[in-house]
């Protein structure tokens, strides 16, 4: 008996650190472009191998959990949901990783016009990923106050979008650089754009799986 | 959410143990209805019943057991033209219907209450998860235990007034009556059961009617548990009537009808949406087709047995008025005027006598019933070899004392026993104010009309 219900407190843990890592991976985005920005390289790359330290310990934490979920046969009416769950949010994982990535292989240059407008973007898509780690810790302990976090999920998804077309728009329109830049610039903007974008279809997804387990 | 075989086997452990401890009180109310008074025709009514329930449980039907042995009985009463109570029969097919309303009522309750509680409590979903498990494993428990109590009536009841056992003491620690054993072996068929044909009809319930959730599953199996328990509980009788209030009649219920009830419940409780009519309608309509079908196979196979294997099916129960029992019918305040040509007059059957006595005169039921039980013709002889035979225990010195005067003589009628007893000692006379001591007496009495009796 005893050991029964260690193991089950290691689950409910388990899916914590979880989303502890997708919180947290938000965040390392966050401060590795602003110091990217800055130019503070050095700073940049420890937060790389930050990010690909917390993705690794994520997908642990994910497999451990879909294994425990299948073969100790836990909540098996929603269970499928439960790891749907759990792989959307790893996805987001990743894409901060690759994003943070992406702008170490290809260093674009920005120009300083564009620093505010990059990071107030940043900020909404980490804060729309935020809300729905929240979203998701409600799920699991107090299925009402699910609602309460979703909303925020499509506030901050709506503010990036306006943002990202706000950002895009001025890249077009300076006329120094050349077309290839605005290409990539523009690139950049639309990655981080869809990471909002993603967060919004999870909850999307969640408000479905809430509904099937309210009471 | 639970393995089968767990389920299996806790529900087989305690439908034994529910059986065996408390499986007595509905017993009674069925042995109202009808006594099967030989061996050869309660096996018949037993099988037919069982027949009945068999062929409904191929067509996956949660079918009632109770429904089909009431149904069985019937048949009985009908071929050995006994008379169906009409007063048990009323009270039996009340509690059918009361059965699921009941069930529905307290499910929509407990599952109120049950979400208010998980809803304010903010419970981990791996917690609930766990939990629900274990309230199910629970409730399966206490659920089996009052199916066992209840419904055991339903598989050996018929076969308590002619059960070829006698008391047993296992090591000194408890007695089993023979009752007991009896309940015992028909509780192990229950477990076989169990094993082999049950799963079917687990999943018509389970999934059947409406996709239950887990937390839906535990309230439905809890109301079902606590519907049984009330309408098998002794404990909760006397606890009723110590406090003057009303009892709920020990009657075997259906627990499929129960648990339909409770699902159902719910599904309205949830705008009853979720609820598939076309499967409910199939199962109530099992509810009527089983006791007819019952019915029909016990009439059927009791005149085979009867008249190709030349089996005794039933022990003719006769009538007469004699004088003594005009007497007793008059002071009972009955007038017996018109009556006066029957005297000494034979009735093989109960509804010839019935018959007669409705051509003479207009009856209250109340008013038939002590003419019927009056004229009952009983041959009972009081012998020393008898009286030494009863339990030691069951019948204080006390109440021997007042038996062994009356060694030798013999009676016509069960309740000039009764009355020459009564004369004898207080022990033996009915009390008003203590239904539990007439329960007690009652269960005496039947048991001497039966020891006592002899065949010319």
């Amino acid at each position: 008996m005893g050991s029964i219900f260690k193991r089950k407190i290691g689950i409910e843990k388990q899916i914590d650190d979880f989303l502890d890592k997708v919180s947290e991976s938000g965040l390392l985005f966050k401060s590795g472009v602003s110091a990217y920005l800055k130019g503070n390289i050095e700073s940049f790359e420890k937060t790389i191998e930050s990010i690909v330290e917390t993705e690794h310990r994520g997908d642990a934490l994910r497999r451990s959990l879909e294994e425990q979920l299948y073969i100790q046969t836990l909540i098996p009416e929603s269970r499928g949901d439960v790891l749907s769950l759990l792989e959307s949010m790893d996805s987001l994982l990743d894409r901060f990783k690759g994003a943070l990535w992406r702008f170490d292989i290809e260093r674009p240059e920005i120009g300083d016009e564009f620093h505010e407008d990059f990071r107030e973007l940043i900020n909404c898509v980490v804060e729309s990923v935020e809300a729905i780690v929240r979203s998701s810790r409600a799920f699991f302990k107090d299925i009402s106050a699910v609602a309460d976090h979703m909303h925020k999920v499509s506030y901050w998804e709506t503010e990036s979008d306006k943002i990202s077309t706000r950002l895009q728009r001025s890249i077009f329109r300076k006329e120094e650089l050349r077309l290839s830049h605005r290409l990539q610039l523009r690139d950049f903007v639309r990655h981080v754009d869809k990471i909002a974008d993603r967060a919004e279809d999870v909850a999307d997804k969640l408000s479905i799986f809430a509904i099937k387990r309210s009471l | 959410m639970i393995r089968f075989r767990t389920a299996a086997i806790c529900c087989s452990i305690f439908v034994v143990l529910g059986a065996v401890i408390s499986g007595a009180g509905a017993s009674h109310t069925l042995g109202k209805l009808g006594a099967v008074n030989a061996i050869a025709g309660a096996f018949i009514v037993a099988f037919a019943a069982a027949m009945s329930v068999y062929l409904m449980t191929l067509a996956r039907f949660p079918v009632s057991t109770s429904q089909a042995i009431v149904g069985a009985i019937i048949g009985w009463n009908l071929f050995s033209g006994a008379l169906t109570d009409g007063s048990a029969l009323i009270k039996i097919v009340t509690t059918w219907v009361l059965c699921p309303v009941l069930a529905a009522a307290i499910a929509v309750i407990l599952y109120k209450l049950v979400v208010f509680i998980i809803t304010r409590s903010k419970i981990h979903m791996f917690k609930q998860d766990r939990m629900t498990r274990y309230g199910l494993l629970l409730a399966g428990i206490f659920g089996s235990y009052a199916l066992g109590a209840n419904n055991i009536a339903n598989v050996m009841g018929v076969f308590v007034p002619v059960s070829p056992f006698s008391d047993i003491s296992v090591f000194g620690w408890f007695n089993l009556t023979s009752a007991q054993q009896l309940f015992f072996i028909g509780s192990l068929a229950i477990a076989v059961g169990v094993f082999t044909y049950s799963r079917r009809v687990m999943m018509t319930v389970g999934v059947g009617i409406m996709e239950l959730s887990p937390v839906a599953a535990f309230v439905a199996v809890w109301s079902h548990s606590i519907v049984l328990f009330l309408f098998s509980s002794q404990g909760l009788e006397s606890f009723l009537m110590r406090q003057g209030l009303p009892t709920i009649p020990l009657v075997p219920v259906s627990s499929s009808q129960a648990i339909v009830g409770a699902v159902i419940g719910m599904g309205l409780l949830k705008g009853g949406r979720g609820i598939r009519w076309r499967t409910v309608g199939g199962i109530t309509s099992g509810w009527v087709t089983t006791p007819i079908l019952a019915a029909i196979m016990s009439f059927i196979s009791l005149f085979f047995l009867q008249n190709v294997f030349q089996q005794k099916t039933y022990r003719p129960v006769r009538f007469a008025l004699t004088l003594e029992a005009m007497d007793h019918i008059r002071e009972a305040g009955v007038p017996t005027e018109k009556l006066a040509d029957l005297l000494d007059e034979n009735f093989p059957t109960a509804v010839q006598f019935k018959k007669a006595l409705s051509q003479r005169i207009a009856l209250t039921p109340m008013a038939r019933n002590i003419i019927m039980a009056a004229s009952e013709i009983d041959e009972i002889r009081v012998t020393q070899s008898t009286i030494a035979g009863l339990n030691m225990d069951w019948f204080t010195p006390e109440l021997r004392k007042a038996l062994e005067p009356l060694e030798g003589s013999e009676f016509l009628h069960k309740w000039q026993l009764q009355e020459a007893l009564a004369e004898r000692s207080p022990l033996w006379r009915f009390d008003q104010n203590n239904r539990d001591k007439n329960k007690d007496l009652q269960n005496k009495l039947a048991h001497l009309y039966e020891t006592f009796r002899y065949e010319k």
